[in-house]
């Protein structure tokens, strides 16, 4: 495909100058972050491409706090989140988009509002409420107002409308109930879908904080965002050579994740952004 | 299956995501509003009804005044900077600029790490006299500055943590726009003799109008929603400069445990938050038209 308005020569050069010079300023953050971690304290602000590299930062900090324990909360965390949001929000996605009821419209309306007061923002009254039902200080509180997603149930509802309802019929004439025609024609039909509501909500519950750090006060229920932040507000003389390895140490699995995986990253954004 | 058999089985469907909507959503914004007509409870004193007192409050507290214009002053530095740093970049990796692939990954990564974590890294940037920006104006023969912990920098350097950290969310919204245009309206153009400035500013930039607005009503939503740069930087100082709404709803609700005044600020949140729903309420019927 040729493009009519592709710049040419000087013009040419000096954007893709451009396009560089901001790629590297948006990678500088990380790349700081990197060298710090991976060096010693002395080089922290000395930028000498001779000076040693050491894992004693990662060392040192991996020994500090319990970011073992922590991993451990984070990975239980996002993953049942996901469990139960993917049975919820399909269930509710199929009630939407294929059956007739009385209050679907109002009750449809009352699923959407949580697209603008989310659970983000009701950090008072939900911390309330967890603290009537007992469940302070654990796994389940911080995933709890999640688990039931607006975004997923209007992302999975308008993917099930696209579903021809013949392929529906046909499955209901051989004798499959609702719930056996949902399994065996919408999910395997929606998968890329399920796909990128699966990477949205991890890396947004991976990153999650403000609600993490409220409800949980122990060693046993904080995920890594809190765990890090613990770590590095506590005065034990600050290093940043071991903070910044840390802060590596917290995000490396995503951020390998999303490197080994950056299209589907990308794509589930986007097709998550558009619905 | 009979029409009200069809009914219940929808309804059951419909069920367990409710109740968990209902608990976390619906119940707390309605206990949200009665608790801010209510004192909060202090030992052996019950919470009794207290009419719009606590409103009173809010609007004589200075310090709620300064986080809400924090927070628009906030919304208004970062919002039009990212969104045209994300159409610069867009615009740039939907052509064929060297190193393409390269170039979407390094504007993209910023916006799968958590918050926290960038943030402890543009902390260390900003550190007075260690701080690789203090270095680097050092070496340019500025003095020194506390970036953080001065009134009239600390927003500022806030807000380009989340530039940076948005601007490549939002770019892969206006690739994917780019990506569907047909390119024969730029050939059209060209052979009308439009120069690439002008398709850009009467075909591109109104096409891509749907996806400004999307991403605009995302781009005020994070604004109000997202404190934990906040948290991790400033803890809102120095002197509330850099007190957001929500940073100080979690300040009076967890620091101060006054739960009837959190809530009465937490519905003044709510209200921004509505009017935000109904931009996208307005934008979404007006997509339709041009589906």
């Amino acid at each position: 495909m040729t493009h009519v308005y592709e710049t040419r020569g000087a013009l040419r050069a000096l954007e893709t100058a451009g396009a560089w010079v901001l790629g590297l300023l948006w990678l500088l953050p990380l790349a700081y972050a990197v060298w710090t971690a991976f060096h010693a304290g002395e080089y922290s602000t000395r930028f000498v491409p001779t000076a040693p590299l050491t894992l004693a930062n990662f060392v040192t900090a991996w020994h500090a706090a319990p970011f073992a324990r922590y991993l451990v909360n984070t990975v239980l965390l996002v993953a049942s989140i996901l469990a139960v949001q993917l049975v919820l929000v399909t269930l509710a996605a199929y009630a939407f988009a294929r059956f007739e009821f009385p209050g679907r419209g109002a009750l449809f309306a009352l699923v959407l509002m949580q697209l603008m007061v989310m659970p983000d923002v009701l950090i008072v009254e939900n911390y309330r409420t967890m603290a009537a039902l007992g469940l302070k200080d654990t796994i389940l509180a911080i995933g709890l107002p999640y688990m039931a997603s607006a975004f997923g149930i209007f992302l999975l509802r308008q993917t099930f409308k696209t579903v021809p309802r013949e392929l529906d019929e046909a499955a209901r004439l051989e004798g499959c109930t609702p719930l056996m025609v949902l399994w065996k024609v919408y999910v395997p039909l929606a998968r890329p879908v399920y796909l990128a509501y699966a990477l949205v909500s991890v890396s947004y519950h991976w990153n999650n904080f403000l609600w993490p750090l409220i409800i949980t006060n122990s060693v046993g229920s904080r995920p890594l965002t809190v765990g890090l932040q613990v770590f590095s507000a506590t005065d034990q003389g600050i290093d940043w050579s071991i903070i910044t390895a840390a802060t590596l140490l917290t995000t490396a699995p995503l951020l390998v994740a999303f490197l080994l995986f950056q299209r589907q990253f990308v794509q589930s954004f986007m097709r998550a952004g558009i619905r | 299956m009979t029409r009200s058999a069809q009914w219940l089985y929808a309804w059951l469907l419909l069920l367990p995501a409710m109740a968990l909507l209902a608990l976390f959503t619906h119940y707390p914004t309605v206990a949200t509003l009665w608790h801010s007509v209510h004192s909060t409870p202090k030992g052996a004193r019950p919470s009794v009804f207290v009419g719009l007192d606590n409103y009173r409050q809010l609007a004589e507290d200075p310090i709620f005044w300064q986080a809400l214009a924090n927070n628009l002053w906030f919304a208004l530095g970062t919002i039009p900077a990212s969104i045209a740093i994300a159409l610069l970049m867009a615009v740039w990796v939907n052509g064929k600029v060297a190193g393409r692939g390269f170039l979407r990954l390094a504007y993209f990564t910023p916006t799968v790490l958590p918050m926290i974590a960038v943030a402890n890294v543009w902390l260390f940037f900003y550190t007075p006299e260690y701080g690789l920006l203090e270095k680097a104006l050092g070496g340019l023969g500025f003095g020194t500055h506390n970036w953080l912990g001065s009134k009239s920098t600390a927003l500022g350097c806030l807000m380009v943590v989340t530039v940076w950290k948005e601007a490549g969310f939002f770019m892969i919204f206006y690739l994917a726009a780019l990506q569907s245009m047909s390119p024969h309206l730029a050939e059209a153009a060209a052979i009308e003799g439009a120069s690439r400035w002008h398709f850009f500013r009467r075909v591109t930039f109104p096409l891509l109008m749907p996806t400004t607005l999307f991403v605009l009503v995302n781009a005020v939503i994070n604004a109000f929603r997202l404190v934990d740069h906040v948290v991790v930087m400033t803890r809102g100082g120095p002197d509330n400069a850099t007190s957001l709404l929500l940073y100080y709803i979690y300040e009076i609700g967890f620091r101060f445990w006054d739960s009837a005044y959190a809530a009465a600020l937490t519905m003044v949140l709510l209200g921004v938050l509505g009017l935000a729903a109904l931009a996208q309420f307005w934008f979404l019927d007006r997509k339709v038209h041009y589906q």
